[in-house]
Parts: structure tokens; C-alpha cells; sequence
């Protein structure tokens, strides 16, 4: 296996894009992607995009040829495939290009994602978002997607320390990051207050503890290591790629309260990367909803099982604190266009170890994390990247 | 969304009557039914077995914004219950949002989950009340 780097990053400002399309939105990030690469088109040797419900969102499927024609490669006839695996499908296709470009049968390779979810009225986007979990058992039932996190909620409350204002505290923590993110579609700071007093969406979850319907494409360039400074002075080195599955349903997991894929999915990684929790500057994580950012600090290992409530409140996960969570503003504050999340996490740290962070920028970064969550935990992808 | 009626008549026992399975060599009981055994593989035995129904509610939320389908029933209490026999079910709770708890005794009740707008399928299936 070959050592991957990545030489080049993209991303769109998201939001709600109404003047973009589908295709649109992943032009510009892909061109983005490549100027800042300085890879040509014709140089492209295979692309892979993360996109989770273009058939319900768009009604558009064969995603991967679209793509390709649209952003001018149809006469190069390049291989070009759509990932898919819920709110992870960014993270699956970056991992597919890592594979790919390891394995030595592709070379310069585009992992992409992107998401219109703007075209179709609110029930119908909570209807196809909740295809991410199990339709004839969840779904079937009525259970949308804040509902199911609010049942994480509910069990977790009800077994661990966990305050009101710690939970709401981390999209506070969120919003600070993402009103000093460019491309963030929420740039305004808020405060406990704003999240307490916001109108239940599923109880205990309040409309600011959820990630928003956003549109957004992401995208990054990746080489092998040995040839990566043809293209850029700056590569990030990919250290790990690790992914792992669990029950679809909610319902049938070990424990309510703890995603078992993040957990194995996080110890692939460090043990891949030979590195620990102690060695990562920052890491981008699933916060879906506020819960599941309290989930993910402590499932991948970077405090006990009761603590993260703690431990945010305290600042610990906040730009300035020991370990920082979600430097972007996470998909709470810079949004969730739910295929190209799992690539803005990658672009983010990209930026970070590169020191084009601005004013969110880590001093010093040099390793940093990224997790991808589909569902309620059913898929989990977890990267991690230095230089 | 809308279900074919195939899609949704081969449900039906399951549904209505709460019919899973067990596997005979190692007593695992599955619902939503299961027809190949995650611990005996190949060597398992499955057979259809009828639920009593009677759980526990494990965790609960009250749903105040649905999907479409959903949209005129909000707000409505939404459980994990653990049925007796072992297995877990996401299912509504009939009751009203502060009278559910984590530990209550549940019974199941039969009970129009949606339907497919004003003309199409009517779905059918099995909600929960409390025990007592």
C-alpha cells in the first residue's frame, strides 16, 4: 500500500443556496478543489462522490457520470462512482479514494460530496433524511431523525451528568466557531439562552440543538504521497482510514447511549496511525444534533463515558481548549448538506494543519481527525491527517 | 411515502399481530423477524413465534416535528420499548407526552400508524399504551 497525501481542497459557502443547483454546487467546489491543487482536469484519474438522496432530493440518480460530464471530464471517460451511506457518504468517498490511490490503481483522484436539499419542501427533506434509518421499523412508525437522537438524549440523561446548559453549551461552542468560518451558513455567535428557549423539535432536543437543512458541495485532491510535491508545498499526509458498521435501528444497538462503530471505528484509526487521542490538535466531529457531539468526544476515546458534558462546559472543546471540537462550526453552525459533510471535515483540517485557518486557526496543528456519522450510528468513517 | 400494497400486506403479521422469530438452537428471539441468526449462523433453526406484546420503555421522546405523513398527529410520544422476550421495538406510545417514563409498563394496541393521503392505503399496526 502507498502512502496517500492529499494536495488540494474545496468548498462551497454553505447555506441555502437557492440560485445553485445540484450541478452548480459541485462545479465550483471541485473547481476549487483542483486551482488550489494546480492539477488539471486531463490529470484526473478517477472521482468519487459522497451524495446521499439525489433521487429524493433532486429526483436525479447516476450521480457519478452527472458529476464527471458536468464538470467537463465526459471526453476523458474517466472512472467516476457515487458513494452512498446516509450522512457518512462524504466519508465513504474519501476513504474510496484513499483506497484507491493506495492500492496503486488510480493515481490523481477527486473525493467529492455534495447535497441540494433545498428543492424540496421541509416534510419532505425530514421524510428522506429519515430513509438513513430503518423504514419499515423506525420510519414506519414516525420516528424522524431528531427524534431518534432524542431518544440518545433521553437514555443518556437519564444514566450520565449531563445539564440542559451543557448540551445547549456545545452549540454555543459551535456557533462561536462558525461565525469565524467563511463558508459557514450560521456566522452569528449565540448564546445558552437562545438554545433553552428555542422551540422543542423532539423533546429534550431544541431547535437549535439540530444541524440545519443546507445546500453544499465539498471537495479535495488526493496523490500519492511521492509525487504530492509536484503539485502543492503543502500536503497533508493521510495517517489513517478506518470505517466500521453497526445495527441500522436504533433500537437493536449494545447501548442506547454509546455509537459501538465510532468506537471501533476510532481505535482502527489511532491503531493504524500508531498515534492516541493525546497526539490529535483538533478533530471534526458528527454533531448532527448537540448529543452527538457529547457521544463522539467520549466513543472515540478523548474522555470517559459521562464527561464530555463536563468537559465542554469547561471549554475544553473550544478553540482555545485542550482539545478543540469542531473548529468549522461543526454541522450545526456551518451546516449539514449531509453528502459533502464527511469531505468539508477533510477540508477543514486541511486548512488547519496548513495555517489558513484564520482567526479559528490552531496554533502549531499538526495532526488532526475527522468522524462521519450515517444514521444513528449505523456506518461510522474516521480519518486522520498530518503533516 | 407512499408504500405499494405488497410492500406493505407481507408486513402484516408482523404488524398486527406481532409474529417474530426465535431461533430453537440458541433461543434468541427476533422482532422485527429475522430469518438467519447473527449468533448461529448456518446452524440456526428459525421459526416464527407470536410476541405477548407486553414491554418496558426503555427511552422515549415526544415527536413536535414530523414528516409528512406524520405532520397532523404532532405532538406524539415516541418509544424504545423492550419486550419481555428480549428484543426492541420503536414504536408511538398512546398517552399523553408527560405521562411516559423510562421503566413503564407497556401493553401493545392496535391502531392506524398513517396513511397514504386522503384516497390511498390506510397502514395499520400495533402502538403501545400503558400496562395498567
Amino acid at each position: 500500500m502507498r502512502d496517500v497525501a492529499v494536495i488540494g481542497a474545496g468548498c462551497t459557502p454553505f447555506g441555502e443556496k437557492w440560485n445553485s443547483s445540484f450541478r452548480n454546487l459541485f462545479v465550483e467546489a471541485g473547481i476549487l478543489a483542483l486551482e488550489d491543487a494546480g492539477v488539471a482536469g486531463e490529470q484526473i484519474g478517477g472521482l468519487y462522490v459522497g451524495n446521499m438522496s439525489a433521487g429524493r432530493f433532486i429526483e436525479q440518480e447516476h450521480i457519478g457520470a452527472l458529476i464527471a460530464d458536468y464538470a467537463g471530464l465526459a471526453s476523458h471517460h474517466i472512472p467516476a462512482t457515487r458513494v452512498e451511506a446516509a450522512c457518512a457518504s462524504g466519508g465513504l468517498s474519501f476513504r474510496q479514494a484513499v483506497i484507491a490511490v493506495a492500492s496503486g490503481m488510480e493515481e490523481i483522484v477527486v473525493a467529492a460530496g455534495v447535497e441540494k436539499m433545498t428543492d424540496v419542501a421541509s416534510g419532505a427533506s425530514v421524510d428522506a433524511l429519515a430513509g438513513a434509518a430503518d423504514r419499515e421499523w423506525e420510519g414506519f412508525v414516525g420516528a424522524t431523525f431528531p427524534g431518534l437522537y432524542a431518544m440518545i438524549a433521553t437514555d443518556y440523561m437519564n444514566r450520565y451528568p449531563l445539564t440542559r446548559e451543557q448540551l445547549a453549551q456545545v452549540a454555543v461552542k459551535n456557533h462561536f466557531n462558525g461565525a469565524r468560518n467563511p463558508i459557514a451558513q450560521f456566522r452569528q455567535e449565540i448564546t445558552i439562552d437562545t438554545v433553552i428557549r428555542s422551540s422543542l423539535v423532539a423533546d429534550p432536543l431544541r431547535l437549535f440543538d439540530c444541524s440545519p437543512i443546507t445546500d453544499g458541495a465539498a471537495a479535495v485532491v488526493l496523490a500519492p504521497l511521492d509525487r504530492a510535491r509536484e503539485f502543492t508545498d503543502t500536503p497533508v499526509r493521510v495517517l489513517a482510514s478506518a470505517q466500521a458498521s453497526d445495527t441500522i435501528t436504533l433500537h437493536d444497538r449494545r447501548d442506547i447511549s454509546t455509537l459501538d462503530a465510532t468506537v471501533a471505528a476510532g481505535r482502527r484509526a489511532f491503531a493504524a496511525a500508531r498515534l492516541s487521542t493525546a497526539d490529535i490538535d483538533l478533530v471534526e466531529v458528527h454533531d448532527c444534533f448537540t448529543i452527538a457531539e457529547i457521544c463522539a468526544i467520549e466513543d472515540l476515546g478523548f474522555c470517559r463515558k459521562g464527561e464530555a458534558g463536563r468537559l465542554t462546559e469547561e471549554g475544553a472543546t473550544a478553540l482555545n481548549g485542550d482539545i478543540p471540537v469542531n473548529t468549522s462550526g461543526g454541522l450545526k453552525a456551518c451546516g449539514h448538506p449531509v453528502g459533502a459533510t464527511g469531505i468539508k471535515q477533510v477540508f477543514e483540517v486541511v486548512q488547519q494543519l496548513r495555517g489558513e485557518a484564520g482567526k479559528r486557526q490552531i496554533e502549531g496543528a499538526a495532526i488532526g481527525m475527522t468522524h462521519n456519522v450515517g444514521g444513528t450510528g449505523a456506518t461510522v468513517a474516521v480519518h486522520i491527517l498530518g503533516v | 411515502m407512499a408504500l405499494s400494497v405488497a410492500r406493505f400486506w407481507r408486513k402484516i403479521p408482523q404488524r398486527y399481530n406481532l409474529i417474530g422469530t426465535t431461533c430453537t438452537r440458541c433461543g434468541r428471539y427476533f422482532f422485527q423477524p429475522r430469518s438467519f441468526c447473527p449468533d448461529c449462523r448456518r446452524a440456526g433453526n428459525i421459526v416464527d413465534h407470536k410476541f405477548s406484546g407486553k414491554g418496558t420503555v426503555v427511552t422515549h421522546t415526544v415527536i413536535r416535528t414530523a414528516s409528512e405523513q406524520f405532520e397532523q398527529m404532532t405532538p406524539y410520544v415516541l418509544a424504545i420499548v423492550q419486550l419481555d422476550e428480549g428484543p426492541r421495538i420503536t414504536a408511538q406510545l398512546v398517552c399523553a407526552p408527560d405521562e411516559v417514563c423510562i421503566g413503564m409498563r407497556v401493553r401493545p394496541v392496535f391502531r392506524k400508524i398513517s396513511s397514504d393521503g386522503d384516497s390511498g392505503v390506510i397502514h395499520y399496526g400495533t402502538k403501545y399504551a400503558p400496562a395498567d
